[in-house]
């Protein structure tokens, strides 16, 4: 993107690299000496180890790994023979970012990323744009740590234990994931969940698949109207959706029992299995209108112009090609559906007690940390679903590279 | 010009091109019609139900019609003539037991009517008793179901019985269909018309609903007040005088002897005081028509007395500031998620595609979790023996017995939407600075523009659609929230969602429920018609 100069002359290290080290040490120096009560202290302790530092990685610029695995050690013996193994860690951790910082300004690659022209200011701000995005990451991604770390917990608290913290085994357990997959309080709901899901992704993508289709021609009559009324499932907040469905849905169903005799169940999951199959419509659209606006509608009339029927060209042309889209559309729907609780709550019973309606009550009432274990089992499933989306979109974009649109 | 098949091209043409529309509605037709049927119906019916009020005209269809010529300003309370009827109403209600559903409907607007009708409902059995036993002390040939059956049974008065059928539907709901066994005959309706009338509703409960022989159950307290009632009547005796059919005789013993005065009046005043207060009726005078803007008034703070349009008293003023606070919090976290999001989306969209790649997955992570997974998060995060509070205690920087408060109020909402909503902040502003041509910055700095000019005169302008469209989706999304406020919100940090949940499955007010959804969905709608003329409904990616 920019262009980098190899000959970048090196800062100085007494008006550049050891200012900027010690500060950041004393920042450092100065959290630490707060946790004793003496915040000042620490930062002025800090600040010296810092320039220390600064000295030691200018004299060794050559032996970088050995420096920097040395002062991970250092930090971390020093922690802990002041505090626990927490201590201990937070140390290392002190010590490898100070010894990245160290190098990092003293090589010069602080600049590696900015034009040669930038002057000092817009270097500067350059790399505190970086940190702030970094911070950004950190605060989209940290959130999902704790819940998995606090999943393992021996006890039955939402909170960490001095055992946990201080990383003793028995401070931890699996008890909680026994609990999850070994209770019917967690199993009949995720088996309800597997119904329900799978159902109603398969009418919502065969349906939406068509429609898909068809919107996607070229003269259509009041195709953004139409547009607008497949969309709104998910523009409509989900809590109206819930309450039209239940004011709904309840006579429907009471009706279904009394005139065809199917039992409470049955109906039951088919009005929450109907309610998630409108919601998860839109991603359908979504994506499988996406993949079509990048199909080549020439390869039908080529099929055609070679006899094949409409079924058979739709079936062996068209449909192989919109596969990535429709696929990700049903993994869309099915994660909607997966994950809904709102309308479930409205419209289902206990019969139809879903994974994440068992969350919900969970939560409300802080019961047990099962569900941070079910919840880690969910968060790997998402992690699965997601890759599967990103090799997908990659596929599509290889066949899209193929065939000229 | 002729096609090949010999019509003329431009019908040819035209005939391809019907066939090509027709062939696409067909694909999408059953799509819009299951939509239409699971989705938009339903939403529908709640628009209904938020301005349907048939509970008082169904519950007492006598006494709403006998009200009309009551004249709320004079300041008296209604005639005898509409306590007559409140009471007929009132023993039916009673019987289905429906009389305290209206009652809880109109204590949302008088408070204390839910006990009134309680109370009162049960003891319309002890009102009408006072004339049975008078009744049967004359001549006990009408302690006898059979007895009365004989008088009331015959034929003719099939309009009557379809009428009573009817108030049967309305009041309880039910199709009430089966056949009653009984039929009014015409000669007694005339000579008794409430009596007739008293009887058939007794005659069609007891087959319908308890699937029980006419003839062989006594009739209800009612009938014998009904009885009473007509014998006032001064044409009634003698009518009765001349009466031939089954049991005249003891018809007319009865209109001989001397029997309790009618005085529903009163018999209501003794039940409760609040039946002789004007405030009551005039309450029910203005709840009695079918369809009602209560609903809608009471989720503006307001509400309809006999005196027009009024505020309501401060301490039941709750939903304008609950909507408030509902756009006020939206618009934060919609802010909060332009701050954040902004410069990510700048750093993907500028960065070299392999690592944006990469870190669009921090994005998109979060993106695919579940909910409920990032608001438990959230949950072990931010309560007060939570990870931020144990980490700043730890460093020392807050007091063990001062811990922050981040949980159960509006902060706790607003960090944890900001982080649920974030990635359809970033995804939107991603794909439209992506499109943004970087040399243009590039040419800007060259011409002299500082980093800062460069951007706001540059850069920024042209990735304000990208701001508009995530900032709509957000805002979007955010006002309808209910799962995040209702567990880490607590009760300053809810939305209107947790209200429409909270009337829908615990206070049971689904009117009122229906109304917040509405003005909600009006809201929504108008900002997905804004969405739509920005954006394009078409245009919305994922991921």
């Amino acid at each position: 993107m920019s262009i980098t100069t190899p000959n970048t002359p090196r800062p100085d290290l007494i008006t550049f690299t050891m200012p900027l080290t010690a500060l950041l040490a004393a920042m450092f120096g100065f959290v630490g000496g707060n946790m004793i009560g003496q915040p000042w202290y620490g930062a002025l302790i800090g600040a010296i180890i810092g320039a220390a530092v600064a000295f030691i990685v200018e004299n060794n610029l050559s032996r970088r790994t050995a420096v920097r695995w040395g002062l991970i050690g250092a930090f971390a013996v020093a922690g802990f023979i002041f505090g626990n193994l927490g201590t201990a860690i937070s140390g290392a951790i002190v010590g490898a970012v100070l010894g990245w910082a160290g190098y990092w300004l003293a090589t010069g690659k602080y600049r590696a990323g900015v034009p040669v022209y930038y002057t000092a200011g817009q270097t500067l701000w350059h790399n505190a744009f970086l940190l702030i995005c970094g911070f950004i990451f950190f605060f989209l991604i940290a959130p999902l740590f704790p819940v998995m770390w606090l999943s393992f917990n021996a006890q039955d608290f939402f909170t960490f234990t001095p055992e946990m913290l201080n990383f003793q085994a028995e401070g931890y357990s699996l008890k909680h994931y026994r609990d999850f997959l070994g209770t019917d309080e967690w199993m009949v709901p995720l088996k309800n969940s597997l119904i329900i899901a799978p159902i109603a992704t398969v009418i919502s993508v065969s349906l939406g698949t068509l429609a898909a289709v068809g919107l996607s021609q070229s003269h259509v009559p009041g195709r953004r109207a139409m547009m607008a009324i497949l969309i709104s499932p998910m523009i409509v907040p989900l809590i109206i959706s819930a309450t039209g469905m239940f004011f709904f849905y309840a006579p429907l169903g009471n009706w279904l029992e009394a005139t065809l005799g199917l039992s409470q169940t049955f109906v039951g999951f088919v009005k929450v299995i109907l309610a998630h199959a409108v919601l998860g419509i839109p991603f359908v659209i979504i994506t499988v209108t996406a993949t079509l606006v990048g199909f080549d509608n020439s390869l039908t009339r080529a099929a055609a112009s070679m006899g094949s029927a409409p079924l058979p060209t739709f079936f062996k042309v068209q449909m192989p090609l919109i596969m990535p889209g429709v696929i990700s559309g049903a993994l869309f729907a099915f994660i909607t559906s997966f994950d809904e609780v709102v309308v479930v709550l409205f419209v289902g019973s206990a019969q139809q007690q879903t994974l994440p309606w068992q969350m919900f009550t969970g939560l409300r009432e802080q019961i047990s940390p099962t569900i941070l274990a079910a919840a880690t089992v969910l968060v790997v499933m998402s992690i699965l679903l997601l890759t599967t989306v990103e090799l997908l979109r990659r596929r599509s974009e290889r066949l899209r590279g193929l065939s000229p649109a | 010009m002729l096609a090949a098949d010999g019509t003329p091209l431009k019908a040819s043409l035209g005939r391809a091109l019907r066939r090509q529309k027709i062939r696409a509605l067909a694909l999408i037709a059953p799509l819009l019609l299951f939509v239409l049927l699971t989705f938009v119906v339903p939403i529908v019916s709640m628009l209904f139900r938020s301005v349907e009020n048939q509970i008082v005209s169904g519950t007492l269809p006598g006494t709403v019609v006998a009200l009309e010529s009551w004249d709320a300003g004079s300041g008296g309370i209604p005639s005898e003539d509409v306590f007559q009827n409140l009471f007929f109403d009132m023993f039916n209600a009673a019987e289905a037991k429906e009389h305290t559903k209206l009652g809880t409907r109109l204590n949302y607007e008088n408070t204390g009517l839910a006990s009134m009708f309680r109370t009162s409902g049960r003891s319309m059995d002890d009102v009408g008793e006072v004339f049975q036993d008078a009744i049967e002390d004359v001549d006990d040939q009408f302690e006898d179901g059979a007895f009365w059956f004989a008088m009331m049974n015959g034929a003719g008065g099939e309009d009557l019985l379809r009428e009573r059928l009817e108030r049967w539907v309305d009041l309880t709901g039910d199709d009430m269909r089966g056949d009653v066994g009984f039929v009014p005959s015409a000669e007694i309706v005339e000579l008794l018309p409430t009596t007739a009338a008293a009887y058939t509703d007794f005659a069609i409960w007891t087959a319908i609903e308890d699937e029980d022989v006419v003839a062989e159950e006594d009739p209800w307290e009612a009938v014998y007040a009904a009885l009473v009632v007509d014998l006032e009547n001064p044409a009634t005796g003698t009518a009765i005088a001349a009466y031939e059919g089954e049991g005249a005789e003891a018809l007319q013993a009865i209109a001989a002897a001397e029997m309790p005065k009618a005085d529903f009046t009163a018999a209501f005043a003794d039940l409760d005081e609040d039946w002789a207060n004007t405030d009551v009726w005039k309450t029910i005078e203005v709840y009695s028509s079918a369809y009602t803007t209560g609903y809608f008034l009471n989720s503006v703070d307001r509400e309809l007395t006999p005196d027009g349009v009024e505020l309501r008293p401060d301490n039941e003023r709750l939903y304008i500031k609950l909507f408030g606070r509902t756009m006020w919090m939206s618009m934060i976290i919609t802010l909060s998620c332009i701050i954040l999001g902004y410069p990510v989306a700048w750093l993907l969209a500028n960065l070299p595609m392999k690592s944006a790649n990469v870190l669009m997955i921090l994005v998109l992570l979060p993106f695919w979790t579940s909910l409920l997974v990032r608001t438990s998060a959230w949950k072990v995060l931010l309560q007060q023996q939570g990870v931020i509070n144990e980490l700043l205690v730890w460093l020392g920087f807050v007091d063990d017995a001062n811990r922050l408060i981040l949980m159960n109020n509006s902060t706790g909402t607003i960090i944890a939407m900001t982080h649920i909503l974030l990635p359809f902040m970033i995804l939107p502003l991603y794909s439209v600075m992506k499109t943004i041509n970087p040399t243009y910055l590039r040419a800007a700095k060259s011409l002299g523009a500082t980093n800062i000019t460069a951007f706001r005169r540059v850069y920024f302008p042209q990735s304000v659609p990208g701001i508009g469209a995530g900032s709509i989706l957000v805002f979007i999304l955010a006002i309808g929230y209910y799962i995040t406020p209702e567990i880490v919100g607590g009760t300053d940090g809810v939305f209107i969602s947790n209200r429409i949940a909270y009337h829908i499955s615990r206070s049971l007010n689904w009117g009122l429920a229906a109304a917040l959804g509405t003005i909600l969905l009006v809201l929504v709608l108008a900002l997905y018609w804004v969405y739509d003329q920005i954006v394009g409904i078409d245009n919305v990616k994922l991921g």
